[in-house]
């Protein structure tokens, strides 16, 4: 080594006995300028770009906002009136009719109702989009749609009531089959003798329980005067969570070994996603009294809820599916390796899993849903777009054009951008880089 | 059961019991039990049918199809009067979902791709503006955007009279629609059409030859105008040794209206962009997230073998993306299609618009109806599941 050393510089061609004269300091890599140019205008290609697309945003801005913003009306009684006032939109039909938009008809001394089930749906919603609430929460979750129908309908407390004295009655069937003979039959038993009392005590109970301890309940209202954000939450929320036990069952039937089970599942699954959903919607209006017995009528707003469901569960049973196809192998084979049979091996192994992979899907589901739901406007329902006719062709506001449609395209972003945003956060929470 | 007890009984006399707790018999069991409860709800679907067509004195038939339609049709694309059949009128509807359809799926196609590239672009002002391109876009019904375009288009145009006259004629957006010129078939246009068809194929055999070539000898052919030139140059020179004979027909202002030409009607227009514009925004995900799932490793392995980086994009990451990519844009061309039905709220008459509208109204035929227009709907959309599976099947990475 000290041999190396010992040679010095002065006689050695390629080593350098001074230093280089300074070089300039770097063009700026931090800061606003510095920004702008990286990401901005880097290229000349990257510069004609910005340089349009910008033109393109001003001269957008400045042919909208005066009209969106600056020239727009609040408050008015009329389209007439907001002329006078000034030149841009008339906002002032959105705020006069407000109530309308978010309710439709329903009566306005019953606006805490819906606003209320609204608030509760979050909470009932709580512990399947956050892990870290208290498992007793799911109670609520399972009580809350009885307990919203009631709330928005309204009608005696009784029929509330005797519906969950039903779901217990159901429950000890259940448990008394189970004791004498196989669960799977325990179950059809227990969902039979749900659907008997419904079938023949439901309604005839309820008159005695009325005739007996008084009309205890709130106001009813008819399903005709729901509407506007409404009806839109109802039909999407009902969807979303009926078709959410109809889809787990169709997702494992789908799956099944047994070929006649999967035929129907798949049969139902491909019909329902092969046709567009106004399709259905006009058999929901025109042709399902027909598939009923005859005499029997519902109104047409449960019609569609049903309708909807059957549309989302064919969805659903595809998310479902695909969580069911995520999970390693590895967890069937550990199921049945410790002897667990089907039942218990999809209720305590597969489903927790594959549900809990499937949360964003589902949550993708319902929003596809919930913009489906303005759909029903064709049919004749007044969803936020169905109600935007009467509001025209009241004479204060006959003639506007933009303002109404604006309005619910804004709100269904931000309700629609939430949840996506949700549902993203929310994978990448669940990804927690399990990879078989 | 102890060892003791020996193997020779291991054949059970069969119980009852076993057809539910014998794991060979229960599967056996529960389908047949499934079948006879479907089969059970079936009947009694069918029969409340019939007994509610019986009161109502209906009976089920589709021999109204071949009864004079009695309406008119805006937009066909065969013959039509108000004398043809309901039939008729049905397919009428069909080629209009199907056109509509086609072209949606062309320019959401177009459009998707675009955005979805730009999206990932280096420029932040070009990502982002797609980036609220798409999330606007995707947020909101697509009813409501039908509903907008159909309105933009009428309010913002101006009426026949005033519209003004673009490109020389060609070209007259007016508040009912827009008028091009229509081509006029003349003597001869059969054979242009032949040697045109001759020259794509001559093309596509050249772009094989070179690619042959490129790959034997390494040379590079100008591939791109080559083929441009053996397109366009056969059937030019062969328009004008025929003497022209296609010839445009523009449109002419007569009285209040247009005359002539080839009239696109402005509910066809706003269908058209709206389904375009909403399904493009999912297509630029689509391709969004295809080309951000090939590994950065693929471009750092291009770049270093000096691949520029738009050769980079068309040579190793859109072939490998497109695998990822082309499923997910199958089913949007099934959205899209199924979402074509929502022509009804802006007046295109396509299939939902006749067989599943007026006619349906004017016969009172609903079940009929809705089950042609259902199967119609199926069998597109299998069909599209079809391809799809086909493609998926020989695209499939072939591992070993």
């Amino acid at each position: 080594m000290s041999d190396t050393h010992s040679h010095t510089s002065n006689n050695i061609a390629y080593v350098a006995d001074q230093s280089l004269p300074e070089l300039p300091a770097p063009i700026n890599t931090r800061g606003p300028i510095a920004w702008v140019r990286q990401n901005l205008f880097s290229t000349w290609r990257d510069s004609i770009l910005t340089i349009v697309f910008g033109y393109l945003i001003v001269v957008a801005v400045m042919k909208l906002a005066p009209w969106l913003l600056f020239n727009a009306t609040w408050d008015a009684n009329s389209l007439r009136e907001c002329r006078e006032i000034n030149t841009g939109a008339c906002f002032a039909v959105v705020n006069r009719r407000l109530n309308q938009l978010l309710f439709g008809f329903y009566p306005s001394h019953l606006y805490w109702r819906p606003i209320l089930t609204f608030f509760l749906m979050f909470v009932a919603f709580a512990p399947m989009l956050h892990d870290n609430l208290p498992r007793k929460l799911l109670w609520f979750t399972a009580a809350f749609p009885l307990l919203a129908y009631w709330l928005i309908w309204g009608g005696p407390v009784w029929s509330i009531v005797l519906v969950v004295a039903a779901l217990v009655w159901g429950y000890f069937v259940f448990r008394f089959v189970s004791s004498l003979a196989n669960q799977t039959a325990a179950i059809f038993a227990g969902i039979a003798a749900v659907l008997l009392w419904f079938l023949i005590a439901h309604d005839d109970a309820v008159q005695l329980f009325v005739s007996v301890f008084g009309s205890v309940g709130l106001e009813p209202v008819e399903s005709a005067k729901l509407g506007g954000f409404l009806l839109t939450f109802v039909v999407g929320v009902t969807g979303i969570v009926g078709s959410l036990p109809l889809g787990i069952l169709l997702a494992l039937g789908r799956q099944s070994d047994m070929p006649v089970v999967k035929m129907i599942c798949v049969g139902f699954i491909e019909f329902i996603r092969g046709v567009p959903l106004i399709t259905l919607l006009f058999v929901a209006s025109v042709l399902l009294n027909y598939f009923l017995p005859p005499g029997t009528t519902f109104d047409i707003i449960l019609r569609v809820l049903i309708m909807v469901t059957l549309f989302a569960s064919a969805y659903m049973a595809e998310v479902i599916r695909g969580g069911l196809a995520a999970l390693p192998r590895g967890q069937y084979e550990a199921a049945d390796a410790l002897g667990m049979n089907y039942s218990l091996s999809t209720r305590f192994i597969i489903l927790p899993q594959a549900l809990k992979i499937s949360i964003p899907g589902i949550v993708n589901t319902f929003i596809g849903l919930f913009k489906d739901t303005t759909l029903v406007s064709i049919i004749g329902l007044l969803d936020p777009i169905g109600i935007m006719q009467p509001i025209r062709s009241d004479q204060n506001w006959n003639g506007i054009i933009w303002e109404l449609p604006i309005f619910a395209g804004l709100v269904f972003f931000v309700f629609c951008f939430t949840m996506s945003r949700y549902s993203m956060y929310f994978e990448r929470k669940l990804d927690t880089g399990h990879r078989n | 059961m102890t060892v003791a007890s020996g193997f020779a009984d291991e054949v059970q006399p069969f119980r009852l019991g076993m057809l539910i707790n014998d794991k060979r018999y229960r599967s056996y069991t529960l389908q047949i039990i499934t079948i006879f409860l479907f089969m059970l709800a079936f009947a009694w679907l069918v029969n409340n049918v019939v007994e509610n067509f019986a009161r109502a004195g209906r009976d089920f038939s589709f021999s109204y199809l071949f009864q004079p339609a009695a309406y008119d049709i805006n937009q066909t694309l065969i013959e039509y009067t108000s004398r043809s059949t309901h039939l008729r009128a049905a397919v009428v509807g069909i080629l209009n979902t199907l056109l509509i359809a086609f072209l949606g799926c062309i320019l959401a196609t177009v459009l998707g791709v675009v955005i979805g590239v730009l999206r990932l672009s280096k420029n932040w002002l070009v990502s982002r503006l797609m980036t609220v391109y798409i999330e606007g876009f995707r947020n909101v019904p697509v009813l409501l955007w039908i509903l907008l375009a159909s309105t933009a288009l009428a309010a913002s145009l101006p009426s026949p009279r005033q519209a003004p006259v673009l490109l020389g004629g060609a070209f007259v957006p007016t508040n009912r629609g827009f008028y091009v010129p229509s081509p006029v078939w003349g003597d001869g246009s059969v054979f242009l059409g032949i040697v045109f068809v001759a020259s794509i194929i001559g093309a596509l055999v050249f772009g094989r030859w070179a690619h042959a070539r490129q790959a034997a000898t390494g040379e590079i052919l100008p591939t791109f105008w080559i083929k441009l030139a053996i397109i366009i140059l056969p059937a030019l020179l062969l328009y004008f040794i025929l003497g022209r004979p296609v010839t445009l027909e523009y449109p002419e202002l007569k009285g209040f209206n247009f005359q002539g030409g080839l009239f696109v009607r402005n509910s066809f227009m706003a269908l058209w962009l709206a389904l375009s514009l909403y399904t493009a925004a999912f297509i630029a995900e689509n391709v969004r997230s295809g080309i951000q799932a090939i590994s950065n490793g693929q471009t750092e392995a291009a770049y270093s073998l000096g691949l520029q980086p738009s050769r980079t994009m068309n040579l190793v990451i859109l072939p490998q993306a497109l695998r990822i990519i082309i499923p997910p844009l199958i089913s949007q061309y099934l959205n899209l299609t199924k979402n074509s039905s929502l022509a009804i709220a802006v007046g295109y008459m396509d299939i939902t618009g006749t067989l599943g509208g007026i006619t349906l109204n004017q016969t009172g035929k609903e079940m009929e109806c809705l089950l042609l227009v259902m199967a119609f709907y199926l069998i597109v959309s299998l069909l599209i599941s079809l391809v799809m599976n086909i493609y998926n099947n020989a695209m499939a990475l072939k591992e070993r």
